[in-house]
């Protein structure tokens, strides 16, 4: 039951082979066999879960149900849940209940899925191999002596695992592709305000993104159709229509423009994974796609700029969790400055207080222009260089990851090694473009995923591709032994 | 440019973040070592180069300057560390 794709599954619940009840429960024992071991759910709300699933099987039977109606999923601890724990895996909203919901919790509720349970994830989205969460790392279902990286490395391990068919996931620099990558899932990054941030805890406004995580392309789309779309509660979202995500899957790839920026190629990038890379573009020759090397020359700027972009926006947006109106307060403080520096203090780790710190630094009186705004024009120059490369080519196609899974506690003495691990997926992020890993292949056990990204909007084509490839491939179907 | 102890006093202080002193060095290597990594922009000269704030260009939407939220001042509050008759309780600022 658990390895079927959201399209079976649908089959299985409107043919009424099967109850949402009956497929809850599936996945809820599942979650109680498994997650101890791997920590990949912070929350698990079953009763909520088993009380929406009864109401998806009354749509059943009043045959109201629609497409994804009474399928489970999980949602990663970053959106707002109404009367449910909200903790962005951090110890600082350890009790914090969500008065309201995300507008992206809102719309999967409308469908009819059912929400399993809150994932972990690096505490405020900040990380690469969800080690520096409150409650602890997240395995790697692979591996469990590696990391699933981060930060959306709970819905990664959650999925791997088949511990639930589907997740959301959320973007920054990386976080919903190179987990995807680490764990073998197909994640997709949307473009820049396709889909609502409200409710979604703010990390770097500029860049964050939610997307959909699953174990392939087709229930990516199903799940984007859902996730989509304008909302005048978020400043930043795109007044633009939602396409049928699925209507183009099916699409022939004959004459696409394949690009490989040489940069993705170089120093730094594991032999083995440029290996399976190599490999995998060799399929989309097969089918039909045309391949030439460009060039994105500002790449090296990308991790530079992202540490004070993402940062700056972070600190001022972490200023929120004051210890006042919601949050973490210290024992008995003094004064008024007291209770902010402890709350505080003490309810942020290591990491946060760090991108804190050097925000707080980038943003002080006097070097605002030699940080941020010179960020803000390496960011340009970044961008420039992807439309450049999109006139000539399609999609742009690399490595997700420099590397696989690497093993718990490898990085977290050296933050900067730790940030190389998004080398690949963080000036996207900057450009505002959509990007995806898919499976394509393993090394010594352990899967990397392919990279593809697209013009503004162009989802539907990225999910495409990556269906195409999915129907001469079978890495994507790949499940770690011990959770078949 | 390489921060000491003092200046990560002082940035802890901007942040109104309590660090333990004995974790100030740590701090400091780490954060001279994100410096380092984050001076590499001054590899390229972006003097001509225009700031990009938002990655569509988009502009800030106006709406009708019409009440949209609801009073939950109750619902609010109910997750706050400290209040009473409606208020949020912080330490006396004022003598």
């Amino acid at each position: 039951m658990h390895n079927k794709t959201l399209s079976e599954l649908s089959a299985l619940l409107h043919n009424g082979d099967i109850t949402s009840v009956e497929l809850t429960q599936h996945f809820l024992n599942r979650i109680k066999t498994h997650n101890g071991n791997l920590n990949a759910f912070i929350s698990v709300t079953e009763e909520s879960a088993l009380a929406q699933a009864a109401a998806a099987d009354k749509q059943f039977a009043d045959k109201t149900a629609g497409k994804l109606t009474g399928i489970p999923m999980a949602h990663k601890d970053i959106f707002c849940t109404k009367g449910v724990r909200t903790s962005c895996a951090s110890k600082m909203l350890d009790k914090f209940v969500a008065p309201y919901n995300a507008t992206v919790v809102e719309k999967i509720a409308a469908s009819g899925m059912v929400m399993l349970g809150k994932t972990n994830m690096d505490e405020f989205a900040m990380g690469s191999s969800n080690e520096t969460s409150f409650y602890g790392p997240v395995k790697n279902p692979w591996d469990t002596d590696r990391v699933p990286g981060g930060s959306s490395g709970g819905s990664a391990a959650a999925i791997a695992a088949r511990l639930a068919p589907a997740a959301t996931g959320t973007d920054t620099g990386g976080s919903i592709r190179q987990p995807s990558s680490l764990c073998n899932l197909t994640g997709l990054k949307p473009t820049y305000g396709r889909v609502s941030r409200y409710g979604m805890i703010a990390f770097a406004s500029s860049l964050d993104q939610a997307g959909p995580m699953a174990a392939n392309a087709e229930d990516a789309a199903l799940l984007l159709n859902v996730m989509s779309g304008f909302d005048e509660r978020d400043s930043t979202s795109v007044e633009r229509d939602v396409p049928d995500y699925t209507a183009n899957l099916n699409d022939s790839l004959q004459g696409l423009r394949i690009g490989l920026p040489k940069e993705y190629f170089g120093e730094g990038l594991a032999p083995e994974v440029a290996e399976i890379i190599d490999v995998a573009i060799k399929e989309f020759e097969k089918l039909g796609a045309t391949v030439k090397e460009i060039s994105l020359p500002n790449t090296s700027l990308a991790i530079p700029t992202y540490y004070v972009v993402a940062p700056a926006e972070c600190s001022s947006n972490l200023s929120r969790m004051d210890g006042v109106r919601f949050g973490h307060r210290c024992d008995d403080p003094k004064d008024l400055l007291d209770l902010y520096q402890r709350s505080r203090g003490e309810g942020f780790g290591d990491e946060v207080k760090r991108r804190i710190m050097i925000g707080t630094y980038a943003l002080s009186a006097g070097y605002y222009d030699a940080y941020y705004l010179k960020a803000q024009k390496c960011r340009r120059l970044i961008s420039d260089d992807f439309q450049q490369a999109f006139e000539e080519v399609d999609v742009i196609m690399g490595p997700t990851a420099p590397t696989t899974a690497f093993k718990l506690g490898d990085k977290t003495d050296d933050p900067v090694a730790m940030y190389l691990a998004d080398i690949y997926t963080i000036n996207t992020n900057l450009a505002g473009l959509p990007g995806m890993s898919i499976p394509a292949g393993f090394a010594n056990g352990l899967p990397a995923g392919l990279q593809i990204i697209g013009n503004y909007f162009d989802e539907a084509r990225l999910l495409n591709v990556a269906h195409q490839y999915q129907q001469v491939t079978n890495w994507h179907k790949q499940i770690p032994t011990a959770f078949q | 440019m390489s921060l000491d102890k003092s200046d990560v006093e002082k940035i802890a202080h901007l942040a109104r973040l309590a660090i333990d002193e004995s974790t100030i060095p740590d701090y400091a290597r780490d954060l001279n070592n994100i410096l380092t990594l984050v001076e590499q922009m001054s590899a390229v000269n972006t003097d001509a180069v225009s700031p990009m704030a938002h990655p569509l260009d988009a502009h800030q939407r106006l709406r009708e300057d019409v009440v949209s939220e609801t009073d939950q001042r109750e619902l609010f509050q109910s997750i706050a560390p400290k209040t009473d008759a409606g208020v949020y309780l912080v330490p006396q600022v004022i003598e």
